[in-house]
């Protein structure tokens, strides 16, 4: 009877290919999940917006040599502040550097590659870097502090209390100003400042998910406090902190652009969209907004892209759930 | 179906059909569905979860949500059409004239408004009455429902009562306005087996005070044998069987009917001289459901060819129980109702030499209280404690299973926390093979860990959801080394053969699984270090019936495969009679009573076990259980009453010589019974002999 049942039990459409090579359905199984990630993306309008606005960015930022006869500092001194034309589609600053060039160098800055040294640059961009960093970080804090709990607990929770406590933007330029202006002093600014927020969400999904049958069936089996953690814990958390995670490339993008913008950002002449904005806004004046507008439009639609793909994510999963 | 009262039934049902608009298309979640309910009767909605009986309670009151939809059938209410009336119009009926009871009384009350605000409310938006009218009127009632000092919880809020006490707000604030139908959807299954009974014995009184017709939803047979006089039995969003509850539990016709009685242990039963019937397969997802054939043919033992040819219609078999079944005449013709003669268990001599694997001695755990307090911060303040478990010794014999029970709180997971190692043991000793089981699981060794696993209540907790079942198997197999690394996979079949999956489900991830399929894999990983204890925390309480024989016989046949202790909690006192040799009771952190399985569920009796005896709901409306209920809850185990701890709610103390006295003055002797039965009571062992048996298992079962 229990046999039969068993037979019944079964869904056919679940059950796997049997018989082909481990590597080929491994293979598989990551195109199905990136299959499965974009319909659930196409399935929300909202993230769906907020997924080509994105990708618009990565694509010209990756493709940005492609996309453009110019560098970035290259100078046409016969048309400095210009507006749209054939010849500059977005115009020109008031150097003559071509805004859509720099747009899309400063996009690669964000999202593509990191510049450590003059010569040395690793992939990733500035705004992911920081908040990759942010993450590992507050994470195993808040892992810690959720799971462990006691004293442990107590002391990581009061120090990130400390420095939520410190106005962020004063805190941002307290670091930069300390560690001097470069691309990997941005990135370590924007990490720290990361870090609390990242924390409290682990925490806090970490004190739900340790209540769980399947963590006690753990501690029956006598596994270690590390083991729980990162291998029992961390992978039932990561849905919602990776939504979280979207949202602050968001964050790091727009402190990006207010460091920038104060002089604090990645040091002139590579393109940076918050510095392009301070210099522009002279000439906004003299009739020419051309220059600030770009960016400012720029930062603003990545960031909104951003918002909008999370906000539609989270809420296409709580749905599934 | 022929209704003996004159003028239309309360509420009548005719041919609906609801339907629900999913990502999978429209999708049809009942079909077809007929019954009445007339004044001052109970109809029982029965039905395992997924058939559909939510959805008809909330067609009734019109809140199919937005993508619902009736695209047939009629609902009368008072010979009005409820089905397309406007919402407006509704809420003039809901709460006035039809009342709705939830299954979480703590999520029913709003947490930030005081009891008595939200009461008075109900009478406030139909009636033009004044507040203070309003407030006397709900002291009132109140008092019908039996609250203890019911002027004070009007004032209080909901988190500050008892579940027991939210379910009588609730009921009370439905039956406020004196509604003509009142819809109580599973009422009773979030609470306590003594506190059910108490509501649904208030149920009871409430329906014969205001003539109020009752639409009763439950799964739980023994509940609607108590409370119902007419049952419609509903599998898969069809009514498949209806008469009065009295035919339908002599007579059951209709195979799914049958299957549901059969698969729940019967008191009094146990596994020696019974077997529980699963019903194989499960409940179709509604938008899998094929419209041309029994809907039920595929999990029936009686299916015939002609089952796949079309739907069956109803037949009246008797007068006024009507099955829709092709076979049921034949079954009806060949049924063997035979009053089942209870033999007397005989007690046996020899258990006393099978060997001792754990040995429990004055086990104490106990939390410390927290106190916020500036005093107690400079340690000025005495510490207090929970004392969740408090000095219990207990034996567990090799290859043999002990139940423990006990209403909620009575620290039946605390014990068990505090062997496996997931609590410190504040005192006392516990052996375990030959170890001590004295440190914190961190501290123990392989060994001691391995022989000692759980299988866990919830089954959509106990599982990782981000592995695979083969992973989450073959970790305690790698962990322990149980078996040589290339063999792992081999093992991890053939546990999964051994709970009866088959390896198709190594590859998959628990949301792919059911209910009853977790709990099987969960007890496949309990097995995977080759125990000689499992320990199982209600690891039935949250299936399906049908699927909870299954898991029940799997963990039967497990025992006796690699005679494995087990230590078996559940509130189920059936399934604990069923499933035990040996069984304890206990109540707030000690044991009342302690014996082999067939000691205790006869008399002598500890009045605490015969209050839950008398409470438990026996599918049999016939039952004579007598009437013994418990009054109030559990008290805290911070300070648990002088004397013995049960002396606060024992019906039975004011008949000592000496009313009760010495109950609340000294702790009880243990007085030692025959073959290790041991009682905890201040009566003495003639007195408690003389009690009434109650569970005299005269219950028919067909076929």
């Amino acid at each position: 009877m229990t046999e039969q049942q068993t037979a019944e039990e079964m869904r056919p459409e679940t059950i796997p290919d049997q018989g082909e090579g481990s590597v080929l359905e491994s293979q598989k199984g990551f195109w199905r999940k990136i299959k499965s990630a974009v319909q659930i993306i196409l399935t929300s309008k909202t993230a769906t917006v907020g997924f080509l606005l994105v990708f618009f960015w990565v694509g010209v930022a990756v493709l940005a040599p492609a996309l453009t006869p110019y560098t970035p500092t290259e100078q046409d001194w016969m048309h400095p502040n210009e507006g749209p034309s054939a010849k500059h589609i977005l115009g020109t600053d008031e150097l003559g550097r071509d805004l859509w060039t720099r747009i899309i160098y400063g996009a690669r800055v964000v999202l593509v590659y990191l510049p450590v040294s003059e010569h040395v640059t690793i992939p990733g961009g500035t705004a992911i870097w920081s908040v990759f960093v942010a993450l590992v970080v507050g994470s195993i804090l808040g892992l810690i502090s959720g799971y462990i709990g006691g004293w442990p607990d107590e002391i990581i929770m009061r120090l990130l209390d400390a420095m939520i406590s410190i106005p962020v933007l004063l805190l941002y330029l307290l670091i930069v100003a300390a560690l001097g202006a470069s691309a990997v002093n941005v990135v370590i600014a924007l990490a720290i400042m990361g870090i609390p927020g990242i924390a409290r969400l682990v925490r806090s999904l970490t004190l739900d998910i340790r209540t769980r049958d399947y963590i006690k069936a753990a501690e029956t089996r006598g596994e270690s406090k590390l083991h729980i953690m990162f291998v029992e814990i961390m992978p039932n958390a990561k849905g919602p902190v990776i939504i979280d995670a979207m949202l602050r490339v968001g964050y790091a993008i727009f402190a990006m652009g207010t460091l920038g913008f104060l002089g604090m950002g990645i040091p002139p002449p590579s393109p940076d969209w918050g510095s392009m904005v301070a210099k522009g806004r002279e000439f906004i004046l003299q009739g020419h907004p051309w220059a600030s507008l770009w960016p400012a439009l720029a930062i603003a639609t990545l960031v909104v892209g951003l918002n909008l793909m999370a906000d539609g994510l989270r809420e296409e999963m709580t749905r599934y759930q | 179906m022929n209704d003996t009262q004159s003028g239309p039934p309360l509420l009548e049902v005719k041919d609906l059909s609801i339907a629900y608009k999913t990502r999978k298309g429209r999708v049809l979640a009942v079909e077809g569905l007929n019954f009445q309910v007339s004044s001052g009767e109970t109809l029982g909605l029965v039905g395992e979860s997924g058939c559909g009986k939510s959805t008809v309670a909330f067609a009734i009151v019109g809140f199919l949500g937005q993508n619902g939809r009736i695209p047939k059938g009629h609902i009368y209410f008072d010979g009005d059409e409820i089905v397309g009336k406007p919402q407006r119009e509704l809420n003039k009926i809901r709460g006035d004239r039809i009342s709705v009871v939830y299954q979480d009384p703590m999520a029913a009350l709003n947490p930030v408004v005081p009891v008595g605000k939200q009461l008075a409310e109900v009478l406030t938006a139909h009636r033009s009455i004044s507040n203070h009218e309003a407030w006397d009127r709900c002291v009132q009632m109140l008092k019908k429902v039996h609250m203890p000092d019911a002027e004070q919880v009007m004032s209080r809020y909901s988190f500050q009562l008892s579940g027991g006490q939210q379910q009588r707000v609730v009921i009370a604030m439905a039956m406020l306005n004196s509604p003509a139908l009142l819809i109580m959807d599973e009422p009773t299954t979030a609470l306590d087996v003594t506190v059910e009974a108490a509501v649904l014995d208030l149920v009871e009184e409430l329906k014969e005070e205001y003539n109020t017709g009752i639409l009763f939803i439950t799964h739980n047979l023994g509940v609607v044998a108590r409370v119902s006089d007419k049952m419609c039995v509903m599998y898969a969003g069809i009514g498949v069987e209806q008469g009065s509850a009295h035919d339908i539990f002599k007579n059951p016709v209709h195979p799914y009917t049958q299957g549901l009685i059969r698969c729940v242990p019967k008191l009094g039963r146990n596994k020696e001289d019974s077997v529980l019937y699963p019903i194989p397969g499960r409940v179709p997802d509604p938008a899998e459901r094929e419209n041309e054939i029994c809907i039920f043919s595929e999990r029936c033992d009686y299916a015939q060819p002609e089952c796949r040819q079309g739907r069956p219609k109803y037949a009246e078999i008797e007068p006024a129980h009507t099955v829709r079944c092709f076979r049921a005449r034949d079954i009806y013709k060949n049924r063997v109702s035979h009053e089942e003669i209870k033999k007397k268990p005989e007690l046996k001599d020899e258990e006393e030499q099978v060997e001792k694997l754990l040995n429990v001695e004055n086990l104490k755990v106990y939390y410390e209280q927290e106190s916020k307090s500036l005093a107690s911060f400079f340690g000025m303040e005495k510490k207090q404690f929970v004392k969740a478990v408090d000095d219990i010794s207990v034996n567990v014999r090799k290859g043999r299973t002990l139940g423990v029970v006990g209403e909620s709180g009575c620290g039946k997971s605390t014990m068990v926390k505090g062997l496996i190692g997931l609590e410190e043991i504040t005192d006392g000793q516990a052996r375990f093979l030959n170890f001590d089981l004295d440190k914190p699981i961190t501290k123990r060794e392989r060994t001691v860990i391995q022989e000692m696993q759980m299988v866990f209540q919830n089954p959509d907790a106990t599982l990782n959801p981000s592995y695979t079942i083969g992973q989450q198997i073959a970790r305690p197999i790698k962990l322990f080394k149980t078996v040589p690394k290339k063999q792992i996979r081999d093992e991890v079949v053939r546990l999964l053969e051994s709970v009866r999956l088959n390896e198709t489900y190594f590859d998959r991830y628990p949301r792919q699984l059911s209910g009853g399929e977790k709990q099987r894999v969960g007890i496949a990983r309990a097995l995977a270090s080759r125990p000689d204890l499992v320990i199982c925390d209600e690891p039935v309480s949250a299936l399906d019936v049908s699927v909870q024989a299954a898991v029940l016989n799997l963990l039967l046949e497990i025992q006796k495969r690699f005679s494995t202790s087990l230590i078996f909690i559940a509130h189920d006192l059936s399934v604990v009679r069923f499933f035990s040799d040996d069984v304890v009771i206990m109540y707030l952190g000690q044991i009342m009573e302690m014996g082999p399985v067939e000691a205790i569920y006869d008399p002598p009796y500890h009045p605490y076990t015969e209050a839950l005896l008398s409470a438990v709901p026996i599918p049999d409306p016939d039952a004579d259980q007598g009437h013994i209920r418990l009054s109030g809850n559990v008290p805290s185990a911070l300070n648990p009453p002088e004397g013995c701890r049960f002396h606060t709610r024992c019906p039975r103390r004011h008949q000592l010589p000496d009313g009760g006295e010495i109950c609340a003055r000294e702790r009880p002797p243990r007085r030692q019974l025959e073959n290790g039965h041991f009682i905890q009571c201040h009566f003495s062992e003639e007195a408690l002999r003389n009690m009434e048996e109650l569970t005299e298992a005269h219950t028919a079962v067909g076929a």
